[in-house]
């Protein structure tokens, strides 16, 4: 007879899960899965709508992540267009990415995920979020509330607004950069640099000491997909060529035009999920697994092209095999190792004098009824597809979001975190800390739910209980 | 004094909101001294606790997940706040609305399309939870006390708001600055 077992809400994580766990008679794990269980239907209600409402409405598809979709939506907007945007308007929307990979990786680290490390994940629950993280480590807490504080400033100082800013735009952007804010992001870099630094020193002791973790949250061999740069194959964010490798660091694809993402990328539906699997078309479904966001990014680039965030890379992947890196827990790593990268790169940036330039829209129309755009959001590839008639109306509209590419990993991943730390349980009694072990093991891939079913909602954590004929034998919420 | 026993959920929204109230930055450090955060997205307490001073709820309510957790809110809670326009409107998430027979339009677009493989609607019993075909504002369900408005609501304005909670006053609902829409 099997057991189920439902964690519900899935928390500290943003959007809403489940999981559950099926116990055999002998109390061991045999199965587990990942449930989303939000949507709320962009792809349907955009029909009909005009091209220009897309970055604004798709931008709510994610608060995480919106600046995301409101590049991917631009840049759908600039393929349409069929023109190419001046070159101030590419780097302030770069830098507007920039901004964005910082803060949402800064809350991922410090808001969400370091009280499992510094508080302990069999710490009492109630404390075990920020607000316990400030009562216990009040000054890190601050530089961690700082640094995401810096990336919204970045976007609010470009774009009006912290939170889905309507600025960029097809053609480009809306407004140019002026000098005081220049000025102003300047100034604050020292300090965020700082506390990135102090971040990565402190994670890379923490797993001197947690093997374990490593060897156990999501330590699997998948593809890994994401863009690198065009020229050279550098860690790139904005504009790029697809690249696939395997787990050994063999190049399946490269080179690729990211327009062409459906020859590459299928989609499958579970009935337990909201949440579709894309995996890589030619190893089908479900071994065409594969990962993306920082863990990818990482393993993908031949270098990442600024000196302090390459000097990182040589050291990180040294927990690789062929230097690339398997274990999901190490997202973390990479995570921050891309917050410096993001760091270096908006200092170039505003070395670069265009940056001030006033000149950052192209004019332009409805030249071609299809575009696609693509960027690379904190958390992996994101794919934005419009079909449009003569009037630039959405006749159809596909989006393929970064943490969906995660889906069958953090399947695999709570699956391989249950079966390493629950045993023998009995009457479906499983210590609460356990439980929070297989909800760290999804939390390492920073999953924006709402982003990934295109819904709205957060991500619960119930464990429920059930019989071999699926009956409900018992629900532990947590207490 | 005993702390001001606070919560905040997220039903049909973006998140857009409860970042909003991450952005209140610095201030987060002196809120935690005034307030227990009982029940958040945030923090992992998984059953909606009883006697909560204030629970700020960001999202329409689009599922009928949504429409239980709901009613135990009011029931547990003495101030309910509709936190965000999709809250206090529907907004985005009630953009499906117009769409006839509107929650199996969507999904049959985004879940049966031929290009999918195993294309099925979602469904599994007690796991996945069926839409509601008619997205509604908080307080359609519930009667609400108080409306923060925003698309999300920015930082400055949800501390107003807290800070006169926190000080035992009635907040101040006036002006541009405490009211615009989007
Ligand atoms: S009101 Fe805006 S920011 Fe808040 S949940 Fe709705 S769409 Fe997101």
């Amino acid at each position: 007879m099997t057991t189920r077992v439902i964690i519900d809400p899935v928390t500290r994580i943003e959007g809403h899960a489940k999981i559950s766990l099926y116990l055999n008679d002998a109390g061991e794990i045999d199965d587990a899965r990942f449930h989303v269980v939000e949507f709320r239907g962009f792809e349907k209600f955009c029909e009909g709508r005009p091209l220009g409402e897309m970055a604004g409405i798709t931008a709510r598809v994610c608060g995480i992540c919106p600046i995301s979709h409101i590049l991917a939506s631009a840049k759908t907007g600039d393929d349409i267009f069929a023109v190419q945007i001046p070159p101030a308007a590419e780097k302030l929307r770069r830098m507007m990415n920039l901004g964005q990979i910082t803060q949402s990786h800064a809350l991922s680290f410090f808001h969400l995920s370091s009280p499992d490390w510094l508080l302990g994940y069999d710490s009492d629950p109630a404390g075990r979020n920020v607000f316990g993280l400030i009562a216990a480590q009040p000054e890190l807490a601050r530089a961690g509330i700082r640094l995401r504080q810096f990336g919204q400033e970045v976007i609010e100082l470009l774009g009006g607004k912290k939170i889905h800013p309507a600025w960029a735009v097809p053609g480009g952007v809306r407004e140019p950069l002026t000098e005081a804010n220049h000025a102003h992001i300047r100034s604050r870099l020292p300090e965020a640099l700082d506390t990135t630094r102090k971040g990565i020193a402190l994670f890379k002791q923490y797993i001197e000491t947690h093997q374990e973790e490593v060897d156990n949250f999501g330590s699997f061999p998948t593809l890994f997909l994401g863009m690198v740069s065009k020229d050279g194959g550098l860690w790139e964010h904005y504009d790029g060529h697809l690249r696939v490798i395997d787990s050994d660091g063999n190049t399946l694809v490269d080179g690729f035009d990211p327009r062409r993402y459906a020859e590459i990328i299928g989609e499958a539906v579970e009935p337990w999920s909201y949440l579709k699997s894309p995996y890589y078309k030619p190893l089908g479904y479900p071994h065409g697994a594969y990962r993306v966001g920082p863990l990818a990014r990482l393993n993908l680039c031949t270098t990442i092209g600024t000196p302090e965030a390459d000097a990182e890379l040589i050291e990180f992947r040294q927990h690789g095999k062929n230097g690339v890196v398997i274990s999901s827990f190490l997202y973390h790593y990479a995570r921050m190792i891309e917050i410096l990268a993001s760091l270096e790169r908006i200092g170039l940036l505003l070395d670069d004098p265009e940056i001030l330039s006033t000149r950052v829209r192209a004019g332009g129309g409805i030249n071609k009824l299809e575009g696609v755009g693509v960027s690379e959001a904190p958390r992996g590839t994101l794919f934005h597809h419009y079909n449009v008639d003569e009037r630039g109306m959405i006749t159809k509209m596909n989006m393929i979001i970064a943490t969906g590419q995660n889906n069958i990993s953090m399947n695999r991943t709570v699956k391989q975190i249950a079966q390493h730390w629950i045993h023998g349980v009995k009457d479906a009694r499983i210590p609460e800390g356990m439980l929070n072990r297989v909800e760290a093991g999804i939390r390492a891939y920073d999953p924006c739910l709402s982003c990934s079913t295109h819904a709205a909602g957060q991500m619960p954590l119930k464990v429920t209980l059930y019989d071999a004929n699926g009956n409900v034998l018992d629900e532990v919420g947590r207490e | 004094m005993s702390k001001i026993r606070f919560a905040s959920i997220w039903l049909g929204g973006c998140s857009g909101c409860h970042m909003s109230f991450l952005d209140l930055d610095e201030w987060l450090i002196d809120l935690a001294a005034a307030v227990e955060v009982v029940y958040s997205p945030v923090a992992d307490i998984k059953q909606f606790p009883e006697n909560v001073d204030i629970t700020l709820v960001e999202g329409a309510i689009a599922n009928e997940d949504h429409i239980e957790i709901i009613h135990q809110i009011r029931k547990n809670s003495k101030l309910v706040v509709s936190f965000g326009d999709c809250a206090v409107t529907g907004n985005v998430t009630a953009m499906r609305n117009p769409l006839e027979n509107g929650a199996e339009v969507v999904l049959d677009r985004a879940y049966k399309d031929a290009v999918l493989l195993r294309p099925q609607v979602p469904h599994e019993d007690g796991i996945v939870p069926p839409l509601v075909d008619h997205v509604v504002p908080v307080h359609a369900v519930i009667p609400v006390d108080l409306y923060i408005p925003g698309c999300p609501p920015p930082a400055p304005r949800i501390r107003a708001v807290l800070q006169a909670v926190v000080e035992g006053k009635p907040p101040e609902m006036i002006g541009r600055e405490m009211l615009k829409f989007g």
